[in-house]
């Protein structure tokens, strides 16, 4: 703290908010100095190996876990029918509709394994090697059963059932309709209908999962690579009958999530039985090739897409026909993802009717769940090919095509077709922004050089003006959804007696920075120095209440719970100073963590005096408890839409079908800015993970159902080699639904990169009559697509990615990208 | 059970090691070396990278057995002392990782890359470090880190420097 003569704080208010400060989780993970959940061995603990089908589908006859206990440094063996009476169902919190089809799903199968990897026994014993070489010795019986892979076949009548119980792999249809769909297609001009894939993508964290649990008498201390220790508390509880207040979640050092450990895992539910039931500390950590197969996975959808617009390039409708991949069973959110994207169709744009239909089908997979940016990536992806589509269907530039649609920065706030209040935006700031950066003539007269020179390397550029809601949610507007829980978030600021500050918030970080950004947040509310204030998190005996991280909610929830929070003590404070100054309160202003009197600058108490006063309790108001600590928990009014224009140069090699990205540029606008150095590294990250779903990653299945991208060896998740340098920028539109002004940033870079850049690949190649790859855009499948005779159809989901990988059923689904 | 001795940040160890046991292993579970972390089976992602007698390995494809007699540094090794590695301090100004999960092994390769082109560019960095994944950063900041410490540890701070 710098302290001027007289003992007067030099002036700091708002020195920390905006400014890029770096981060101070870096220490312990730039040292090795981790808390990964794995790192933690208390004495003791036995180490748990699963058993996990070999079959897509079958029926388990019997199982014989009696030969493995005979092992050396074994403690125990089970089957699923070993805990069946206590294990319960996983839960799922989003029943998206009344008539939802929703099958029990049993941590550890106990009479039928539905997808390749599902847990069907499990060893426990004294270290890792042990259980896992006695999973050799645990004989099982299967009867196998049809495995049940594609979608519409799902649907088909007379299909093989998933869930033979169910009568149906339907779980269920979710519609949303507004405006008069029947007559946009019936009287409008143009109308263009295509079909995409969101193939199947594994989010693969760093961190593989792992969770330990420790028992104390009735008690259990629960440590997992979770970003979701407070539902996973109250779930846990809910499915173990376990009282929640026996439960204590603690996420360590958590390395990565992207959704995936948005979960209540069937491991985390056994690891908590199993201690229970041995009586001593159990952990399990899951291998990569594990994890893939096992780690609910993101994206799969089919979608079914109609725009009808005037000839002038005006919207006139959209409709959007989805199927999406539950998968074998509904974990957390599984069936809400898709939903999440209703909202989204229609992107930035003004249109007078929209319809969304959404069906969820049980396959023979891994269950899918939140990846980055949940439904909205593959909403954002339909809408803003869509509006690349219409662009050449018109000969109008894609640029110009979205500035006929969409919504103009004086019209916000704007209420959109999909039923959403968009509260602010500039549209045309961040393209005009973007445009420039990227030199867009200079590169379109490149593309029309090439193209004139029959260059076999041709240039495409690819634009995505995206929006998304995020900041989730309301609490309001995820009830009316028959979500299972609020959006809220919950922080509380403790003011030592020191006049040290302790900031606890309900928002669980791994990765994001939470603990610099929360610190920046209350350093500034307060006045008091950056190095004053430490962020706790992530452990439900010290931040008992929370919501925890995904959705991008972090900041424009959790951090504006901590502003009122901070806002909060000031006020509390403000009494007990105005009594030591002997002014009243109104008088008062609090500046720089210093109350004075008005006009009176010498006289005054900084905010560690007042602490202190407090603590001692001697000389407090009437009235006055002695304690400055305060808490907030914010719901927010609204969802945040973060929005930006990204420009996508791609060299295309014709011949090869080899996709090189020249040129990326992100202008986003995600409101006011708390650290610009987290924004950035945000919106890298995010970019590199929509830029993978384009051109490189997808889960494979074989005709089989086995998944045959279990290692990193076959999913391919980009190195540096195989990434551009992008350019950012923002533009600061501020959101008005927050005191703080901000937004979410943790998806845009995903939501918004992927239709960049296949609509850059696809502008290289339409003069070749292209008008589609299916993602991922391998070299292969761009070759297939540039020497098919007919217009390239899309690829099954899931299956045939031409990545190199064994793909029994790849033929057939291969044949989608071109001419086989 | 073979015997073996291995020097792991400067201090010694002798150990009986099962043949089949991995060094990331030995680190991990025997010596409590737990700042190297497993990112995968397949040898892809280079989480665990550490360098033997000062060349990087990935420690989950060498052998603890292969590791006798051997001079290992894990990140732990850096910055002993209460000092940082160049390599740490430039990971860190230039935001070079968020979750921080694969930096120990982002770290110990590009050392190594170092050593072997003390003035990489940029496409050297990323070709360099193609063996280690990283999910949070999309490796922009890596890059830029790994210049900045060659750039430094090139021009040691407070050393006169010609032209």
């Amino acid at each position: 703290m710098t302290v001027q003569e007289g003992g007067v704080q030099e002036g700091r208010a708002g020195a920390e908010i905006g400014s890029p400060r770096k981060r101070s989780e870096d220490a312990r993970l730039i040292a090795g100095r981790t808390q990964w959940t794995d790192n933690m061995t208390p004495q003791g603990t036995l180490h748990v190996a699963f058993l996990r089908s070999p079959h897509a589908h079958a029926r388990i006859v019997r199982v014989d876990a009696s030969q493995a206990m005979g092992r050396p440094g074994v403690v125990a063996a089970f089957s699923g029918a070993d805990f069946a009476d206590e294990q319960g169902s996983l839960p799922c919190a989003w029943p998206v509709t009344d008539d939802m089809k929703h099958p029990d799903h049993p941590p550890m199968a106990v009479s039928e394994v539905r997808f390749v990897g599902e847990p069907v026994a499990c060893v426990v014993a004294r270290d890792k090697s042990a259980a896992f070489d006695a999973l050799d010795e645990i004989d099982i019986d299967y009867e196998p059963l049809p495995a049940v892979l594609n979608m519409d076949a799902a649907l088909a009548e007379g299909s093989d059932l998933v869930h033979d119980d169910l009568g149906t792999n339907k779980s269920y249809t979710w519609v949303f309709e507004n405006g008069d769909l029947d007559a946009a297609l019936r009287d409008a001009p143009v109308v263009i209908e295509r079909e995409y894939v969101q193939q199947r993508l594994i989010p693969t964290a760093m961190e593989p999962r792992s969770v330990l649990c420790v028992p104390d008498g009735d008690d259990f201390t629960l440590y997992s690579a979770t970003q979701i220790p407070h539902i996973l508390r109250l779930m846990l509880a809910t499915v173990t009958e376990i009282p929640e207040h026996r439960i204590r979640v603690v996420a360590p050092d958590v390395g990565g999530g992207f959704g995936s450990k948005l979960q209540v895992c069937g491991e985390e539910v056994l690891a908590l039985l199993l201690a229970r039931r041995l009586g001593r500390p159990v952990k399990w950590t899951e291998s990569r090739s594990e994890g893939n197969m096992t780690v609910h996975h993101g994206r799969d959808q089919i979608q079914r897409l109609t725009l009808a617009a005037e000839r002038d390039g005006r919207i006139r409708g959209f409709k959007a026909d989805i199927l999406a991949d539950m998968g074998a069973y509904l974990m957390l959110v599984t069936p809400g993802i898709p939903i999440l994207g209703a909202f989204m169709y229609n992107g930035i744009y003004k249109m007078d009717a929209y319809s969304f239909t959404c069906t969820g089908v049980f396959t023979t997979k891994t269950p899918t769940d939140a990846y980055r940016g949940a439904g909205r990536p593959e909403a954002t992806y339909a809408i803003e090919r869509m509006m690349d589509e219409l662009a050449a269907e018109l000969g109008v530039d894609p640029i110009e095509i979205r500035r006929r649609n969409w919504i103009a920065h004086e019209e916000f706030p704007y209420e959109t077709i999909a039923g959403l209040t968009y509260d602010s935006g500039n549209y045309e700031a961040a393209t005009d922004k973007a445009l420039e950066l990227f030199e867009y003539d200079k590169l379109r007269a490149e593309q029309a050089d090439r193209r004139d020179r029959r260059d076999p390397v041709q240039l495409g550029i690819g634009v995505s003006t995206f929006t998304e809601m995020c900041g989730i949610a309301p609490s309001r507007v995820l009830g009316s959804l028959s979500y299972g829980a609020g959006g809220w978030e919950h922080a509380s600021v403790r003011i030592l007696a020191s006049g040290k500050v302790e900031v606890v918030t309900g928002s669980s970080p791994h990765g994001q920075g939470h603990e610099t950004a929360w610190a920046q947040i209350a350093a500034d509310r307060l006045g008091v120095p950056f190095e004053d204030v430490r962020v706790l998190h992530g452990d439900t005996a010290i931040s008992p209440k929370g919501m925890d991280t995904y959705g991008s909610r972090s900041l424009a929830i959790g951090g504006v719970a901590l502003f009122s929070a901070c806002d909060k003590v000031v006020e509390k404070a403000r009494r007990v100073a105005a009594h030591l100054l002997e002014a009243a309160e109104q008088d008062l202003e609090f500046t720089a963590g210093r109350f004075s009197v008005r006009g009176v600058q010498e006289e005054g108490k900084t905010l560690q005096e007042v602490a202190l006063a407090t603590f001692a309790a001697h000389d407090l108001p009437d009235g006055v408890e002695p304690s400055l600590d305060s808490d907030a928990t914010f719901d927010p009014e609204n969802f945040s839409f973060p929005h930006g224009t990204h420009l996508c140069a791609a060299e295309v090699d014709t011949e090869t079908g080899m996709v090189h990205l020249r040129k990326y540029v992100a202008v986003d606008d995600v409101g006011k800015v708390i650290n610009p150095l987290i924004v950035e590294g945000q919106v890298h990250g995010g970019l590199a993970q929509g830029i993978a779903q384009a051109l490189y990653e997808e889960a494979v299945y074989d005709a089989d159902g086995n998944l045959t991208t279990t290692t990193m060896a076959d999913y391919l998740i980009p190195s540096a080699a195989d990434l551009p340098t992008f350019t950012t920028d923002r533009t600061e539109t501020p959101a008005t639904s927050n005191p703080m002004g901000v937004k979410g940033v943790g998806e845009a870079g995903t939501i918004a990169s992927t239709p960049a850049v296949v609509n850059a690949i696809v502008d290289a190649l339409r003069p070749y009559g292209v008008n589609d790859v299916p993602m991922p855009c391998t070299p292969e499948r761009v070759w297939r697509a540039l020497r098919s005779e007919t217009k390239p159809d899309t690829a099954e989901p899931g299956a045939g990615g031409g990545l190199g990988s064994a793909s029994a059923s790849g033929s057939d689904s291969d044949s989608a990208g071109g001419a086989q | 059970m073979p015997r073996i001795r291995v020097e792991v940040d400067g201090a010694t160890y002798e150990d009986d090691v099962e043949p089949r046991l991995l060094l990331v292993h030995y680190l991990r579970e025997r010596l409590g070396k737990v700042g190297t972390p497993v990112g995968c089976d397949t040898s892809n992602c280079g989480a665990c990278t550490v360098l033997m007698d000062g060349m990087s390995v990935k420690s989950c494809s060498v052998l603890a057995v292969q590791a006798d007699g051997s001079d290992v540094t894990t990140v732990e090794g850096l910055g002993i002392d209460g000092t940082t590695h160049p390599m740490q301090r430039a990971f860190h100004e230039e935001h070079a990782l968020q979750c921080g999960y694969c930096t120990p092994g982002m770290i110990m390769a590009s050392l190594d890359l170092l050593r072997e082109n003390a003035d990489p560019s940029e496409t050297e960095v990323r070709e360099g470090l193609e063996g280690n994944l990283c999910r949070c950063t999309g490796y922009q900041n890596i890059v830029k880190a790994v210049r900045r410490a060659a750039k430094e540890m090139r021009e040691p701070a407070g050393q006169e420097v010609t032209p």
